[in-house]
């Protein structure tokens, strides 16, 4: 499949995760279309390891070229739960505090 | 068109209309299943990339751990349609046209790379995603990284816990 296919995918979800956080009031919802980005970026990231993989396996096809792609994409993964868990936690506390998750309640933060 | 062109435009097709549709919805609760869709169509082109691992890894940790925490907070706070709070249609025009533009900016940007011309992605082949392979370069030369991703988690831990807490 050529790459090009690839980009324009992830290209397409980024940007609706992009537009979500630009036109939702939800928090929760603009946390979602985070995760949205960052799930559009680590296909991108595979997409991208299994292109290189198929340029330095015609000569070569023991070679793990293009595995580290597949890592970071691991590693997103794991910091991406780590950052689910305290950014619900901190939505949480601020439902308890305004009984809203609404963004704009947020520009209260400095009382 | 073979097979594997077939799936891969088929779950192009879901991924990008689910994510609309977690857009669109107005029910939280809808929002977060049709996340979980995308993240299923996702997990899909990783089988397509004959990258298995991370396959199952995003079905379990994203569609299984995560989106379960998003429905279980969303509810307990008991959102649902009528107190989702609206922007105004104006801010929504400008939030959807900027994105546009932003994604129109990016695929001319692609268009003109030369070197993408004729680079393809290895599809159904290549035994870099086994987990096998996987596991012997995260433990060998990544294993560094994977520790200190140990100390992260823990920290997450404890400071979700303590945002958490009642005070």
């Amino acid at each position: 499949m050529p790459i090009q296919y690839y980009i324009y995918l992830c290209l397409t979800l980024f940007s609706i995760g992009i537009i979500g956080v630009l036109t939702r009031r939800n928090a929760i919802i603009v946390f979602m279309c985070v995760e949205l980005m960052l799930n559009a970026v680590n296909l991108l990231l595979v997409a991208f390891s299994k292109m290189h993989h198929a340029t330095a396996a015609v000569g070569n096809t023991a070679t793990t070229t293009g595995i580290e792609g597949q890592l970071f994409v691991f590693f997103i993964m794991v910091v991406a739960a780590a950052e689910v868990s305290v950014g619900l936690a901190i939505i949480v506390m601020m439902y308890r505090n305004t009984h809203s998750v609404d963004i704009n309640f947020l520009n209260r933060l400095k009382n | 068109m073979s097979t594997i062109e077939i799936l891969f435009f088929f779950l192009s097709a879901l991924a990008v209309f689910s994510a609309i549709m977690v857009l669109v919805s107005k029910n939280p609760v809808h929002s977060v299943l049709w996340l979980i869709a995308v993240f299923f169509a996702i997990s899909g082109h990783y089988v397509l990339l004959n990258a298995q691992f991370l396959a199952i890894v995003n079905l379990i940790v994203y569609a299984g751990a995560i989106m379960v925490l998003f429905l279980f907070v969303i509810m307990l706070m008991n959102l649902n349609s009528e107190t989702e709070p609206q922007k105004h249609i104006w801010m929504k025009l400008a939030g959807v046209i900027s994105g546009g533009c932003f994604l129109m900016m990016l695929i001319s940007l692609v268009r003109q790379a030369v070197e993408m011309g004729g680079r393809k992605a290895m599809m159904a082949e290549g035994d870099t995603g086994l987990i096998k392979n996987l596991g012997k370069v995260l433990f060998s030369e990544y294993v560094v990284p994977f520790e200190i991703t140990s100390v992260l988690f823990l920290s997450a831990m404890v400071g979700a816990v303590v945002i958490g807490k009642k005070n």
